[in-house]
């Protein structure tokens, strides 16, 4: 044994690594084609921000391309180029997601100061200069519509997640797919049914519960989704254990499998939050909009983020735009948050 | 000599009873009640905006489909005239939507196979999240990133489309006005419907069988050779799957497509111009100003929009069950 271990250990090989020579080769191609990109643009007519792009990547490939033609042939060429192709998609991808994020926050922050989160809009008018008022009145409305939706759609969807995967009654099939087909419901359409099925028929006018109910149409799906996976997630043997030990299905639903599944199905709830934070269309049918507090979420409009930017969009002075932007940075900060969050309670469970 | 043989007696079998407990029974009924607020969800949706949209759905019949027009008058007598048809909506629903899967959908593919066979453990991680992070945007952010910065940098896109692929119908423009077009607001679309499709893209890249992958690489395949020849073939239907997903959701989208869109009660075909609308931002379009014949005929075309995106999801979701079982 000693004699195999006191021997000089061999350094595994791994030929497939790129070698310096070709991380060079690789480093030469990106310089080389960045030359050539800012000399096309400069000599020919095409320009901006798209021609460099465009440029780069069409240099890029053909330079890399004889680069690879010499050492491994046409196939490598072709196998090369796949590789810079997608990497092109996935570029593609993140600008716009870059571009987004940098947007928000670089149009948002310059209207964000300390009136914009604690005052409403009841002294200012939507295209009064940015340092009056405020969208705390939105913030507030924001939130209890997420309350109501939480107390709606998470009991039922983490009801029927626990019949998909404990019950797994013979209806399971046709469930996952109506969930399924649920989560496509476009949001206009959740809007118009609260209006057409309440307001329409009883005396409940425009409030924040009605809004609460059409965003629990929405919240459903995601909630259910994600709390059968995590549900799924939770090992077989505990189920078994606990029955073994002589509980019932309901005592082993409720002190085995939830618990360990704790984290996950508030992940789920967060989810499904960040889902309908943001969402603007069934509001404008059901909640309504107002400039102040209403914290009777029975009666009466209630003012939320969405509203706010929408109608700072549609106001279309630089004033009302600039709310719109701030009041979008703020709900993307929550959502962020939302995210993160979800994230961090997500990996919880899965390091159990 | 002879024993009797020893008569065999079977005992009857124990009854097994399985009855549950009380507890148990009540927590299967209540559970599985609950199971059906999905179903119960849909049908009234379908219910109530049948209800509140029959009077138009009667009057105007099939023309509420194929029919051009979309207005409200007065004739000689006073009596309202009212007439609903969906027709020039309906195909700007699909324009868009088509021009949002164009762009999408090779996107989605591209960066699906970066994800799973290309990138680095660390890259990978961060653009996952920035997919997924895409996923949870609002759509009026969607909107709001659409008309002020995409508009711009498309109006530019699309003056290039025109100079160059002009000769073709759809890319002409009867005046130079190229803001506010399907062009754009497809766009618009195909950033939303990307992590979509991204992430059914990838599931089912991922669950690609290892001894198929192993197998073309021992053939000597090349990373592209065994991409094109075990990963696309298996891949395909979650692909198609998971592009009807993102169709179900530009067509149902609202406020990102108002934002951007010069809605025209008008059927368009060239894209670049700017003119169009679909379904969904015209119901919010004509809502403010409605009257209550009108509103009955908003909900018809809520109707229509609700039917539509269940067929496709429908469609997409048998697609992409069946891709993902395929390969177990």
């Amino acid at each position: 044994m000693s004699a195999i271990s006191n021997k000089p250990s061999v350094a595994p090989t791994r030929p497939w690594a790129a070698s310096p020579r070709d991380r060079a080769m690789t480093a030469l191609s990106v310089a080389l084609s960045i030359c050539a990109t800012v000399l096309i643009v400069a000599a020919t007519p095409m320009k901006g921000k798209l021609a460099y792009f465009f440029l780069f990547f069409i240099t890029w490939f053909i330079i890399d391309s004889i680069f690879v033609a010499r050492k491994s042939g046409s196939k490598g060429v072709k196998d090369a180029l796949a590789a810079k192709v997608t990497l092109l998609g996935g570029v593609i991808v993140s600008m716009a997601v870059f571009s987004i994020l940098w947007a928000t926050l670089s149009n948002g922050i310059k209207g964000l100061n300390l009136n914009f989160v604690t005052q409403n809009m009841r002294e200012a008018s939507l295209f009064d200069p940015i340092g009056k008022g405020g969208i705390l009145h939105a913030i507030l409305g924001t939130l209890m519509l997420i309350v109501i939706a939480i107390i709606f759609s998470v009991p039922m969807g983490i009801l029927t997640a626990l019949y998909l995967t404990e019950i797994k009654g013979r209806a399971a099939g046709l469930i996952q797919f109506l969930v399924q087909a649920m989560s496509g419901v476009p949001s206009v359409v959740a809007g118009l049914f609260i209006y057409a099925a309440i307001i329409l028929n009883t005396p409940l006018r425009s409030s924040a519960f009605l809004g609460g109910l059409a965003l629990t149409i929405l919240m459903v799906p995601t909630v259910t989704r994600t709390a059968q996976e995590v549900l799924n997630l939770v090992p077989g043997d505990l189920r078994e254990a606990g029955l073994a030990m002589g509980a019932t299905q309901w005592k082993t639903v409720a002190l085995v499998v939830v618990p360990a599944a704790r984290s996950g199905l508030i992940t789920a709830t967060i989810l499904g939050v960040a889902r309908i934070a943001g969402e603007t269309a069934p509001l404008l049918f059901t909640v309504g909009v107002f400039d102040s507090y209403n914290f009777n979420p029975f009666k009466g409009d209630s003012g939320t983020i969405p509203t706010v930017v929408w109608a700072g969009l549609m106001g279309g002075t630089p004033e009302s735009i600039q709310r719109a932007w701030s009041a979008i940075l703020v709900l993307l900060i929550v959502v962020l948050i939302m995210f993160v969050a979800a994230r961090s309670f997500g990996s919880k469970q899965q390091k159990r | 000599m002879s024993i009797d043989a020893p008569v065999k007696v079977i005992p009857e079998a124990r009854k097994i009873t399985t009855k549950p407990r009380v507890s148990d029974q009540i927590f299967r009924g209540v559970v599985s009640t609950f199971s059906f607020s999905a179903l119960l969800i849909l049908s009234l949706i379908a219910v109530f905006l049948f209800l509140k949209g029959f009077a138009t759905l009667k009057s105007q019949g099939l023309g509420f489909i194929t029919g051009f027009e979309w207005s409200v008058t007065q004739d000689e007598a006073g009596k309202e005239v009212a007439v609903f048809g969906l027709q020039a909506m309906l195909i700007g629903t699909v324009v868009i939507s088509i021009i949002a899967l164009v762009v999408a959908v090779p996107l989605s593919v591209l960066t699906a196979l970066f994800l799973t066979f290309y990138a680095p453990e660390r890259i990978k991680k961060v653009l996952v999240t920035l997919v997924d992070l895409m996923a949870a945007f609002p759509s009026i952010l969607y909107g709001l990133w659409g008309f002020f910065i995409l508009m711009p940098m498309a109006e530019y896109w699309a003056k290039l489309l025109q100079k160059w692929l002009g000769w073709i119908y759809i890319f002409d423009v009867p005046q130079a006005v190229y803001s506010r077009s399907p062009f754009i607001a497809g766009l618009v679309l195909s950033v939303m419907i990307i992590p979509i499709i991204t992430s059914v893209s990838r599931e089912v890249f991922s669950q690609t069988p290892p001894d198929r992958i192993q197998a073309a690489y021992a053939l000597g395949a090349t990373k592209w050779g065994m991409i094109r020849a075990v990963v696309l073939p298996f891949g395909a239907g979650g692909v198609v799957g998971g592009s009807m997903l993102g169709l179900g959701r530009a067509f149902g989208e609202t406020v990102a497509v108002y934002s951007v869109l010069n809605i025209v009660f008008r059927t368009n075909f060239q894209i670049l111009f700017t003119q169009g609308g679909n379904v969904a931002s015209m119901i919010i379009q004509k809502w403010g100003e409605a009257a209550q014949s009108e509103i009955s005929a908003l909900m018809a075309a809520g109707l229509v929009l609700f039917i539509l995106t269940l067929i496709v999801n429908f469609l997409a979701n048998f697609v992409v069950t069946r891709a993902v079982k395929s390969g177990r």
